[in-house]
């Protein structure tokens, strides 16, 4: 199922992928999500999302929308009916396995307390 | 063996929620009283989802109905900076409408939906942007009054339990101060004028007073699903407590302009900590809010219009991405 902000509920299956660029006059814009990079070095970050009938304009409706002060050096914007996220039903159970798992951090180690450089 | 009595009545009333409900209810119960965040997908209770849908849609159609008079005055804005930052201020609040509306499709209900309660005027907005601006000096009092009042409101919004409406707050919140800063320059520009520029900013404060008091919504006992929303740490003050920290902040700030805020019942109660105000005409308030305000019909012919308008941008734009995929295909 596919779990952004925007299509977790109802709206993706009005506009999967495959209409994207097919879109009949009526129809409603797919939805697009946004991602901003804020500056060189730094990841893409999602900022929100918008309506727009194909990539162009979504690159362009991204900029006006996400932009207008300096926000970002790159934009992706992403069919949001192409994201695939967990079920979000799983709730805990998915995440558990890293849980109980302390060892997995520098912090679990107390014996080396106050070795220098360690 | 049942010694319990319910009438076939009671049973109907309230049916046995299912398993997954029961679970769903008690996570959501979990999440708020951890004043976690709700996200989208997330289990949530229909009057949840109904009161959310209709809160940050409305507040959608209010950035968007909101962009009217301050955009009639584009073209007469006193200077090419004043005329820069005007569209720039235009802008923004449509891009807040935009936030907005994304957020409240989260929800389920679709974008164009949303649209049609707006044009059918099935759903509201700020009862506010139904007053005319008549001068260049509204465009300072809308900013000051209007933005200002905007910005005491959502603030606390940004911590709303819904994730995507605190998300789009924040980016709101953002850009507000920018609204009220040049709100407050225009009349600070003109109290320093002539005396009649300075009549001018006067008038306009003294329009837009109440009207601004009022957009934090009906007195606290008038109010019933304010406490529902405050459970739901979706609200975190209440209207008059809002109101009240309002007003605080704007007798202070009028002393810089030199001008005064038209109610002398203004004071600050010492034993309750509270500021205290004039008697506000609810009577007006409701008349606006259901349609009689001065312009109101104006203001939802002018949206509609625009909206018909644009149909050939809309229909072209959706011609030429059809087209373009279809050569990319062939290709
Ligand atoms: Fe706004
Ligand atoms: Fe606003
Ligand atoms: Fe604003």
């Amino acid at each position: 199922m596919a779990t952004s902000d925007q299509t977790a509920m109802g709206t993706s299956d009005k506009t999967p992928a495959t209409e994207i660029g097919h879109t009949p006059e009526k129809a409603p814009w797919p939805l697009w999500e946004v991602f901003v990079r804020s500056s060189r070095g730094l990841s893409h970050v999602h900022a929100g999302s918008l309506h727009a009938p194909d990539a162009d304009m979504a690159v362009r409706n991204a900029r006006d929308l996400y932009t207008r002060r300096n926000e970002g050096v790159s934009l992706w914007v992403v069919p949001a009916s192409s994201i695939v996220a967990s079920d979000p039903d799983a709730k805990g159970e998915f995440f558990e396995s890293p849980k109980g798992k302390d060892y997995r951090h520098a912090t679990y180690y107390k014996k080396s307390e106050g070795v220098k450089h360690l | 063996m049942a010694t319990q009595t319910q009438s076939p009545r009671d049973t109907q009333l309230q049916p046995v929620p299912s398993a997954e409900d029961e679970a769903g209810q008690a996570y959501f119960d979990k999440i708020i009283a951890e004043d976690s965040r709700i996200e989208p997908a997330d289990w949530m209770p229909a009057g949840y989802r109904k009161t959310l849908t209709r809160q940050i849609s409305q507040h959608a159609h209010s950035e968007i109905i909101g962009m009217q008079p301050e955009a009639n005055f584009i073209t007469r804005a006193p200077s090419l900076k004043r005329k820069a930052i005007l569209m720039a201020k235009v802008q923004d609040e449509a891009g807040h409408g935009l936030y907005l509306y994304s957020a409240a499709e989260t929800l389920g209900t679709p974008r164009d939906e949303l649209f049609d309660q707006l044009l059918s005027g099935k759903a509201k907005y700020s009862s506010i942007f139904n007053y005319p601006a008549l001068t260049w000096a509204d465009m300072g009092a809308i900013g000051w009054l209007v933005d200002g009042a905007a910005i005491v409101n959502q603030v606390p919004l940004c911590r709303a339990s819904y994730g995507p409406y605190g998300r789009a707050m924040v980016r709101v919140c953002k850009e507000e101060s920018f609204h009220q800063r040049q709100g407050f320059e225009i009349l600070l520009e003109l109290a320093s004028g002539t005396p009649a520029q300075k009549q001018m900013a006067q008038d306009a404060v003294n329009r837009f007073y109440a009207p601004a008091l009022m957009m934090f919504g009906p007195n606290d006992d008038e109010s019933p699903n304010s406490q529902q929303s405050m459970r739901w740490n979706i609200k975190r003050f209440s209207n008059d407590e809002l109101r009240q920290r309002f007003v605080g902040m704007i007798q202070e700030q009028v002393k810089v302009l030199g001008l005064t805020l038209p109610d002398d019942k203004i004071r600050f109660n010492e034993e309750t900590g509270k500021w205290e105000y004039g008697e506000l005409d609810w009577n007006e308030f409701y008349e606006v809010l259901k349609g009689r305000g001065p312009c109101n019909a104006q203001r939802m012919e002018r949206r509609r219009e625009a909206h018909e308008n644009g149909a050939w941008v809309r229909e072209a734009a959706a011609a030429y991405a059809a087209k373009k995929a279809q050569k990319a295909q062939v290709a």
